[in-house]
């Protein structure tokens, strides 16, 4: 057996089903979360902020879907994708843009969404890891390369480096590790898998240039 | 750009595990495809209905004691609902160890909040609103005020005669006697110990001037060996002093906790090292019992020592979600991090060391001191003098030790604690010894390096302790072919215009295994085998790597297994912490003697059904069957056979010596299928270590003093290899944890208000991806350990010491002797003193 064929083999992810019947009231991922916040409607206190301060619904284009949410001025893309869409694969490892978790493509290129204005990307087009699968569950070729060599370990700034390198890999679709590893500096391991998350990206470059010939 | 940079994919491919089906071979773990569609919840990703937001108001001042303390406008804000102060706080619990000794909690330990602050950043008190920036605003709205008490921030300005103590009562731990045993009563557990102060005298500080460290007291101390006749016969005596640097762990998910209470039972959600232990650990600091505790840490963002048990402050959402009546989340930010999240604790050390005319250590005097923070000793003082002892193995050694208390946040166990430091205060010596006697690099540390059942530090009840085994001599030859050590070093000229080229080699070892956990699977009626994983999954996969070894011995195709992890509830066996690199060994180890007690299982289920003796059957290939062909039955019919057989075989009865938690989680999976529970008996003769031999070239730029790392080479012994991925990404990551202790992380405090100013990334930087090699190679012996089943040991920590010393090796070997005497190195340190031609940073202040 390949480890291609492996990957193919291996069970979704254990967490939402099992934990969904143990706990009740924990709301695992972006489907349970309504659009709207949970963290302004929730309190008296919300309802002040939101008439007093500007709060406003926003609709913007994240994934694909246009989505709908109460949006402070001074709040993050990230702190709406998490807090507001239910969109937590987006990680904060620093909050200031030191780090990179956070990365997302706003209309294709990578950004810091810890250090982006949800109000600036209205007309745009977000794209975040939950999105880069397509419908039909089968990963983006550079997810696949993350399979195929078992990249990361913790895997906390894993989407950041995957959106950081679908990015690069579109504009320079045959490089060498070198320019590879320019292509992510951006992009703060702590488990410091560099090697590995090296050759993983290579594989994931390799499997772009073969889907796109296939 | 570096010599090979190819566009290969995969450098480092090699084969393991000859032999195996499933040991020493790739796979994809079950865990990665959750990780990698962002699927994976980690502790801050959770939600539940009606949650609240906390917030911490932490200590501006390194000492003092709240004088005053008024929180009612802060209450009285709507959306505010619970602040948490000290004094509601439940005493904590004492800890019952599983041979039934109770060790009493130490009141003068950490809590999570405080009245009176030790450092500047600990927690004061927490509150409770309905979204974040309310509980800020309340913490805004907080009156309070602060008596400053005397601090010290630097472990040798307290030791000064007249020096400020960071604790009102002393600055060292002080173990009480024990009180004499009674006739006819069981034998008095030691007291807890308590703080004493410890003051050098003036001509013991003599030594300071020179940039030496002095020597003065140490409360503990150990030798063997003839260390007077070692120094009188050596041809070369060295006498230096080195310091490494206070490094946080800096995982990059932050400590956060979500927490609530349901029918009785608390609920937490954090990143751990370890899910089976951190429960009783919750307990004790919530003082409740560990049946009313659920712990849910299916993905942890890295720990390296900081999440060993999670962390004491998780308490505080779980005090806060009680007295709510409604879930807390409490987000830990990356500054708060810095200062409540761990690290690891600065070493000052001097060496005083006798070589050989063949470089052979004789004669070892080491003297260390640690900058441990205000709250309980860590280990690396002492430690640091074992791994020495064992990684040198000096024909005589005297070693001396004190663990200083200081006004700095809490340190903890950091990927190889002690021995990072000790290994990188040892290695530059011997690297300068080998100059001065002519020795190549590689040859020193032949010649002194550790080999079989090697024995290490002082003796114990006559003997002294030794290793399972060490191959590092083979790692080292192997390594140094693989490295082109012998070209590299012959390469002429080593200056092109600026740039200067250095090659390093170091040793490194630490801890690798320990021995005596529990191991739980159920073989489902359907004929899939169910592993139950007590470990924490915190990026090393020994989580799901550890049960191949099982499932090898089962026969039984990866694809037909499951493992369930990550949520106490779910029934998981007692399992070691993911902490100094126990869990490959311990958990194989465990998986093994599971796997065989089922085995044994589904042999006497065959004879019983289909005649002869459990001897007559063997286990392969998803059955049981009659030797020489004949009679057998599937895995599934035998796990149906078993639930009607009931009693040992569905684990309604199990072995009387798992341990208590094994016992009721076997007894909550009883009847689901053959249940196998077995601890791990097996016998080992000495202590578990594992080895790396490290390589590292340099290119430094003599006129701005950055350089870079051009190559590097990790050769491990560490056992048989069971995931070779995840031991390549263990033996490079560490590495690289301790590279960063090299080429620039450090604290640095303001040393007046003793005040922290690196809190950030930025002002203390983990390596990148730019700071490394693009094409960093490893390689494993893969040769078993003797004294273990599966031959396997553990990884985590032992690359680190090496990865440190292999740069600065390589430095001093572009540089000379006179550059550095502390780490890291940056580009400063390399300009003023190649300026000045010798050492130009302060030898011994700490912090800077
Ligand atoms: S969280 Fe945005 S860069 Fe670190
Ligand atoms: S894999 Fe843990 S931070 Fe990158």
């Amino acid at each position: 057996m390949t480890e291609n064929d492996d990957a193919k083999m291996i069970e979704p992810p254990q967490s939402g089903l099992t934990r969904r019947d143990l706990i009740k009231g924990v709301i695992l991922g972006g489907v349970a979360i309504s659009s709207s916040s949970y963290l302004f409607r929730a309190s008296t206190l919300a309802a002040q902020t939101s008439r007093g301060t500007g709060d406003r619904l926003l609709t913007i284009n994240v994934n694909g879907q246009q989505r709908r949410a109460d949006v402070m001025k001074q709040e993050t893309l990230a702190w709406t994708l998490r807090h507001k869409l239910g969109l937590t694969g987006t990680k904060l490892g620093c909050d200031r843009a030191e780090c990179g978790s956070c990365t997302v493509l706003i209309d294709g290129v990578p950004h810091y969404s810890c250090s982006v204005l949800t109000h600036t990307v209205r007309d745009k087009k977000v794209l975040t890891i939950e999105g880069l699968a397509s419908p039909d569950g089968a990963l983006h070729p550079v997810q696949q390369g993350v399979i195929d060599e078992q990249g990361f370990q913790c895997a906390f700034c894993m989407p950041g480096f995957i959106m950081a390198a679908v990015a690069f890999l579109k504009a320079n679709p045959d490089p060498t590790r070198m320019e590879l590893a320019q292509g992510l500096s951006g992009n703060l391991c702590r488990c410091q898998d560099y090697d590995k998350i090296l050759t993983a990206m290579m594989r994931g470059a390799e499997n772009m240039r073969s889907a796109s010939r296939a | 750009m570096p010599e090979n940079d190819a566009k290969s994919v995969t450098p480092n491919a090699r084969v393991y595990g000859a032999g195996h089906k499933l040991i020493g071979k790739n796979y994809v773990t079950a865990d990665l495809y959750a990780k990698v569609t962002g699927q994976a919840k980690y502790a801050e990703d959770f939600h539940a209905e009606g949650m609240l937001f906390c917030k911490l108001l932490l200590s501006p001042l390194p000492h003092a004691r709240v004088k005053h303390l008024d929180v009612r406008q802060a209450l009285a804000m709507p959306g505010v609902k619970v602040i948490l102060t000290a004094d509601e706080l439940p005493p904590p619990g004492d800890t019952l160890t599983d041979n039934g000794t109770v060790i009493r909690a130490n009141p003068k330990s950490e809590r999570a909040l405080n009245m009176e602050p030790l450092y500047q950043g600990e927690p004061i008190l927490a509150v409770a609103a309905v979204d974040e920036l309310t509980a800020a605003e309340a913490i805004e709205k907080i009156r309070i005020e602060f008596e400053p008490l005397p601090f010290a921030v630097d472990p040798l300005e307290t030791l000064r005669p007249g020096g400020p103590n960071p604790r009102t009562d002393g600055n060292i731990w002080v173990q009480p006697p024990t009180p004499p045993a009674v006739a006819g009563a069981p034998p008095p557990a030691p007291p807890p110990p308590t703080i004493g102060a410890l003051k050098w005298t003036e001509a013991e500080f003599a030594d300071a001037k020179s940039g030496r460290l002095p020597m003065g007291k140490t409360p503990d101390e150990w030798s063997y060996g003839d260390i007077d006749a070692g120094f009188k016969n050596a041809v070369l005596v060295l006498d230096e002093t080195f310091v490494t640097p206070d490094t946080s762990h800096q995982p990059l998910e932050t400590r956060s906790a979500l927490s609530y209470w349901q029918n009785g039972k608390v609920y937490v959600h954090t990143g751990t090292q370890s899910t089976a232990q951190t429960v009783p650990a919750i307990a004790r600091w919530l003082n409740i019992d560990v049946s009313k505790v659920v712990l849910i840490s299916e993905y942890t963002g890295g720990g390296f020592g900081s999440k060993v048990t999670a962390g004491v402050s998780l308490i505080i959402p779980a005090l806060l979600s009680k007295r709510a009546n409604a879930p807390v989340m409490m987000r830990i930010s990356r500054e708060e991090e810095t200062f409540i999240g761990r690290a690891r604790p600065s070493l000052l050390g001097r060496m005083k060391v006798g070589f050989s005319k063949d470089g052979r250590i004789i004669a070892l005097d080491m003297f260390v001191i640690s900058n441990n923070g205000p709250y309980d000793a860590n280990g690396d003082v002492p430690t640091s003098g074992r791994i020495v002892s064992l990684l040198y193995q000096p024909e005589a050694m005297h070693w001396r030790g004190v663990t200083v208390l200081t006004n700095t946040p809490p340190r903890s166990a950091q990927s190889s604690p002690g021995g990072l430091q000790g290994i990188v205060i040892m290695e530059p010596i011997v690297a300068k010894a080998a100059r001065k006697l002519g020795l190549d690099q590689v040859a020193i540390r032949r010649i002194n390096c550790p080999e079989g059942k090697a024995p290490f530090g002082p003796a114990v009840q006559g003997k002294r302790p030794y290793a399972t085994s060490a191959f590092l001599k083979e790692a080292l030859d192997r390594g140094a072919e693989q490295f082109k050590w012998s070209e590299r070093v012959a390469r002429t000229p080593k200056r092109v215009g600026t740039k200067v080229r250095g090659v390093g080699v170091s040793l490194s070892c630490y801890v690798g295994g320990t021995v005596g956990f529990d191991g739980l699977l159920v073989i489902k009626p359907d004929g899939r085998v169910n592993f139950q994983s007590g470990i924490g999954n915190l990026g090393t996969e020994s989580v799901i790597d550890v049960h191949r070894a099982g499932a090898e011995v089962l026969g039984v195709p990866w694809e037909k297994c499951d493992v369930t992890w990550g949520d106490s509830s779910k029934n998981l066996p007692f399992t070691c912490v993911s902490g100094g690199s126990q869990t490959t060994h311990a958990m194989t180890r465990a998986a093994y003697a599971t796997a065989m007690d089922a085995r044994k299982k589904l042999q006497e289920i065959a004879a019983k059904k289909l005649g002869g003796q459990p001897d007559d059957y063997i286990v392969a290939n998803e059955r049981v069957s009659r030797k020489g062909g004949g009679a057998g039955m599937a895995l599934a019919q035998a796990a149906n056979y078993a639930i009607q057989l009931g009693g040992i075989y569905d684990g309604h009865e199990v072995s009387a010596d798992l341990n208590g938690r094994t016992k009721a989680s076997a007894a909550a999976l009883a009847g689901q299928g053959l249940l196998a529970a077995a601890k791990d008996n097996y016998p080992r003769d000495g202590a578990t270590f594992s080895y790396i031999a490290s390589f590292a070239e340099v290119e430094v730029d003599v006129e701005t003093g950055k350089y870079n790392i051009v190559d590097f080479l990790a050769y491990a012994d560490v056992g048989s290899v069971i995931h070779p991925r995840s031991l390549g990404g263990q033996v490079l990551g560490r590495s690289v944890l301790g590279i960063g202790h090299a080429i620039g992380q450090k604290w640095v405090y303001d040393p007046h208000y003793g005040a922290m100013l690196s809190t950030r990334f930025y002002q203390s930087k983990p390596p990148t991806i730019l700071d490394v090699p693009v094409d960093m190679q490893w390689a494993a012996l893969d040769i078993p350990d003797p004294e273990t089943p599966v031959g396997a040991r553990g990884v985590g920590e032992p690359p680190v010491g090496g990865g440190c010393a292999s740069i600065l090796n390589a430095l001093s070997d572009a540089l000379g002797d006179e550059i550095f005497r502390r780490a890291p190195v940056n580009a400063d340190t390399i300009l003023t003193s190649l300026e000045a031609g010798h050492p130009m940073q302060h030898p011994l202040m700490a912090h800077i």
